[in-house]
């Protein structure tokens, strides 16, 4: 482990810190790898966010000095400002907060936009829609450039009244649904990437998956995993590396992957991610999700949770993924102990502690927790730890029914026949007042 | 014997009855005379010397016993002396009642059951005999009536027998011995019931007394009886206000629950302080029965609905801490709020809510757990001591709440299946009685079903319903789909 992390700070960092003896989370990321994938926007955010939850020093730096090269780079001053604050002269001369640079960006800006906008208000007083949507297009654009997210989305939103093509359409979803994802407004995302999807043309492959993987991140960050795991699960390989400015190919395998075994059950999880040669493509990037998913159909949930756990700190340095983290991991644990103890009559808890690598005391509490939600038939026989299925007396069971169906039948209908006197006899307080 | 006697009176009163037959022109004389008094006679209370106007009156109330006496035979006759028995009620009994009681003896309680009644009634109606003759045979005298009076007669005149009923209770609650009006009001209950399913409003007096008393099984055989017909809205509420009490302090909690409900259900344009009260009992027993309140059933109404809660914050507030499932907080939460329960005269109730919620975190651990050390189940259920826990799970055990077995030695409480198999002969008793009393209900209910399917306005409403809009299947859905 320590080699790998040595190997990553000598990789990046021409300070030659020493890296942290291994804290929580990310001793083995390799920033400027990860970073590679992305494009745009999202390459900054994502090493900003990675500084700011990464608790080694020297990646943290490591991260917000891309940050601040990139940002600059692309004269995007908010984020350069915010990647700026972060370092707090932590990396040198170089990176310190430049006003003049900040300032003649913006004023180059202002310059642009006031040109821009007369363009426009050109175009709008000849009336010619196809310019007047290139128009709010750029300005869309230059927005979007310089960080202004919710001017670049009021003017993408624009265009729609000018578009005549279908192709139109789909560009202008295209635009809003990227800076939807960077709003982090999903229900806009979700919404066009159905108006997308439902114009008459048929669209381009890639485009079409660029709309299953946006939505998929959609249904993700509103926490409805199955559906975000069968949109990854339907995103076709032509995705490759051409939405880098949204998601990169190994986030849709691990997203899609860790999804569909928190929410899919046996079969779907065989047919759908097991036998699905379009996702096949995908999981080869992610190796070690391949291995886990197929762990945990073997019923290898030791080596499968290991898995996971080894995968954590990189996947909490995830934008997308982090604080969706826990609840997946929770729901994966459930579903293999439950996966677990399906065959069984009788189980004994220490086998299972170890097979599942906890602690029997711990087990034999969170069986109980399942058992009360009623994800498992089973009771527990703490004083010998075993835990015993238990098939309910379908017999017992239906003589307790009937009965109680009738007690209540009995209960209902005669304050019902009361309720009706009571009417008949048009019982009005006012009356007796 | 009172026939021979009636038979030769009603000679008498035959000769007599021409005069009589004629009130009009007696009444404008203004004054009730009795047949062989002269016309001329002017009522007492206009200015004629006391002692010959008394004289007059006790003599017209002679005449009067003497008609109870004579006309208490059949159907015809008690027609009869109703008729004159109200116009005799009026000033003429009201002014003179304090000398009505000696009359009284005259007169056979079961025999002569409405003319007793009107004295009864009118004599007991001014306070001032009451009090002369307070805690003294006056008491017997009404029970006495109450007891032996024949129910046809009095149903002739309900108002005034309850009235004389209701002075009874009052009395009987003065003089600080509620178990004295007991035996008399139940009786008078069935008296005044047309029907075991009828509610009168004596139901509720005598439920009053029994709780007064902490006569609890006494009050059990007037709740038994299921009630369809209801008059008075008022006596509905506080008959099922009344009647759960009772049920709580006979721990029977489902019971109980289910009068609650009603009075929280019946239809209601506004609330009434009854219905609050009886919306603060029903959280708490819906707790201690089943760990939560149900929320309002649709047929609830809306007055109800949108304003019970507000006035019962508290008990809301009971509610949902009770559902957290921590002994610790719903102990704090009592105690802040103890004088608020007190003043309710809940905080009995509200002390059985907190012990139920260590049995309902027991219970839960039975459905999870075959065996388990008592040291668990004193920190899972937040109790101190293993020893608490033993006490806790005995107590159950002994109440028959879960059916366990403790292991002393090893500490160890194994949990055990319900035993009952349904297969002994008392159980097919139980189910087939339960199925004849559900056809029965059923029968009832189709019987009712029918009757108003004839009636008129329904057909009218049908028929102007038709002709607006056609029906589909879904209004007529008469069977609720849970039971299905």
């Amino acid at each position: 482990v320590s080699a790998a992390a040595a190997a990553a700070v000598t990789n990046g960092l021409g300070g030659g810190e020493q890296a942290a003896a291994a804290p929580v989370s990310a001793d083995q990321l390799d920033v400027e790898a990860y970073a590679a994938q992305y494009s745009g926007r999202t390459r900054v955010a994502r090493l900003l966010f990675i500084a700011e939850r990464c608790g080694v020093e020297a990646i943290q730096l490591e991260a917000l000095r891309m940050a601040h090269d990139e940002a600059r780079a692309r004269e995007d001053t908010v984020l350069y400002l915010d990647a700026v604050l972060k370092i707090n002269s932590r990396l040198g001369p170089r990176y310190r907060h430049d006003q003049a640079w900040v300032d003649s960006v913006n004023r180059r800006a202002e310059q642009r936009k006031e040109k821009l906008e007369t363009e426009l208000n050109g175009y709008r007083t000849n009336l010619i829609k196809e310019s007047i949507r290139m128009g709010y297009n750029d300005i869309g654009d230059f927005f979007y450039a310089h960080g202004h997210l919710s001017e670049a989305f009021k003017s993408y939103i624009r265009t729609r009244d000018y578009c005549t093509t279908s192709k139109h359409i789909v560009q202008m979803c295209m635009h809003v649904i990227l800076v939807s994802i960077e709003l982090g407004q999903f229900a806009h995302v979700t919404n066009y990437v159905s108006k997308a999807e439902q114009t008459p043309d048929t669209l381009d492959a890639v485009i079409v998956a660029k709309l299953r993987a946006a939505a998929g991140l959609a249904n993700l960050e509103t926490k409805k995993y199955k559906l975000a795991a069968r949109k990854f699960l339907e995103t076709g390989p032509e995705l490759g590396s051409n939405y880098s400015e949204v998601i990169a190919p190994q986030d849709v395998a691990v997203y899609g992957a860790l999804c569909a075994l928190a929410s899919f059950d046996r079969s779907e999880l065989k047919s759908k991610v097991i036998d699905n040669i379009n996702f096949r493509n995908f999981l080869e990037l992610v190796p070690e999700v391949r291995e886990l998913v197929n762990d945990f159909y073997a019923s290898r949930y030791g080596s499968c949770l290991e898995h996971l756990e080894k995968l954590k700190p990189n996947l909490l340095l995830d934008i997308h993924l982090r604080e969706h983290l826990g609840t997946l991991y929770n729901d994966i644990r459930h579903k293999a102990i439950i996966q677990y103890t399906l065959p069984f009559i009788s189980v004994d808890l220490n086998t299972m502690a170890s097979a599942f690598k906890s602690s029997v005391s711990m087990l034999e509490k969170e069986l109980a927790a399942l058992i009360t939600e009623n994800k498992i038939q089973a009771r527990i026989d703490s004083h010998n730890k075993i835990l015993y299925a238990r098939h309910a007396d379908q017999r017992n069971a239906t003589f307790q029914r009937a009965l109680q169906t009738g007690n209540e039948f009995e209960r209902d209908i005669k304050a019902m026949l009361l309720r009706a006197n009571l009417i008949k006899h048009d019982f009005n307080q006012k009356n007796w007042l | 014997t009172p026939l021979g006697r009636s038979r030769a009176h009603k000679s008498t009163i035959r000769r007599s009855s021409r005069p009589v037959s004629s009130p009009p022109t007696r009444r404008k004389a203004a004054s009730r005379t009795a047949p062989d008094q002269t016309p001329e006679s002017e009522p007492s209370s206009k200015g004629k010397a006391p002692s010959a106007a008394a004289a007059a009156a006790m003599e017209s109330v002679e005449a009067l016993v003497a008609h109870i006496q004579g006309l208490s035979g059949s159907a015809d006759e008690l027609a009869q002396l109703h008729g004159l028995l109200k116009q005799a009620d009026g000033d003429a009994l009201r002014a003179h009642s304090a000398g009505l009681l000696p009359f009284l003896s005259h007169l056979h309680p079961g025999a002569h059951s409405l003319g007793y009644l009107y004295l009864l009634d009118s004599f007991v109606s001014s306070s001032a005999n009451l009090r002369a003759h307070a805690g003294g045979d006056l008491l017997v005298t009404v029970a006495d009536f109450l007891t032996s009076c024949s129910a046809d007669q009095i149903r002739m005149a309900p108002d005034k027998f309850l009235n004389v009923c209701r002075v009874l209770k009052n009395e009987v609650m003065q003089l600080n011995a509620p178990i004295r009006g007991i035996a008399p009001l139940r009786a008078a209950v069935r008296k005044i019931q047309t029907s075991s399913e009828q509610l009168t409003p004596l139901h509720a007096e005598y439920l009053m007394l029994c709780l007064l008393a902490k006569q609890y099984k006494a009050g059990l055989s007037v709740l038994e009886d299921d009630i369809f017909e209801v008059d008075q809205p008022k006596d509905l509420f506080l008959y099922c206000y009344y009647g759960a009490m009772i049920y709580i302090g006979l721990k029977k909690f489902r019971k109980a629950l289910e009068l609650l409900h009603n009075a929280v259900t019946a239809p209601m344009s506004s609330l009434n302080a009854i219905t609050v009260e009886a919306y603060k009992k029903y959280v708490l027993v819906s707790l201690i029965q089943s760990g939560q309140v149900p929320s309002f059933p649709k047929y609830t109404s809306s007055t109800a609905q949108r304003n019970l809660k507000n006035h019962t914050q508290i008990y809301v507030d009971l509610s949902t801490c009770y559902g957290t499932g921590s002994y610790s907080d719903l102990e704090t939460f009592i105690q802040s709020n103890a004088e608020a329960f007190q003043t309710d005269n809940n905080f009995g109730l509200v002390k059985q809510v907190l012990s139920s919620m260590y049995k309902r975190n027991i219970q839960r651990l039975t459905q999870t757990y075959l065996t388990l050390s008592l040291e668990d189940i004193a920190s899972s259920v937040q109790l101190n001591t293993p020893k608490e826990a033993e006490m806790h799970v005995l107590r159950m055990i002994e109440d028959g709440e879960i059916h366990a077995t403790i292991n002393q030695k090893d500490g160890m409480v194994s949990f055990n299946e319900d035993p009952e198999q349904y297969k002994s002969s008392e159980m097919v008793e139980h189910i087939d009685s339960s199925i004849q009393r559900l056809m029965a209900l059923s029968k009832k209910l189709t019987s009712i079903d029918q009757n108003i399917s004839c009636d008129h306005a329904f057909l009218m409403k049908v028929q102007s319903g038709r002709e607006r809009a056609r029906f589909d299947y879904d209004d007529f859905d008469s069977v609720p789909h849970k039971y299905f």
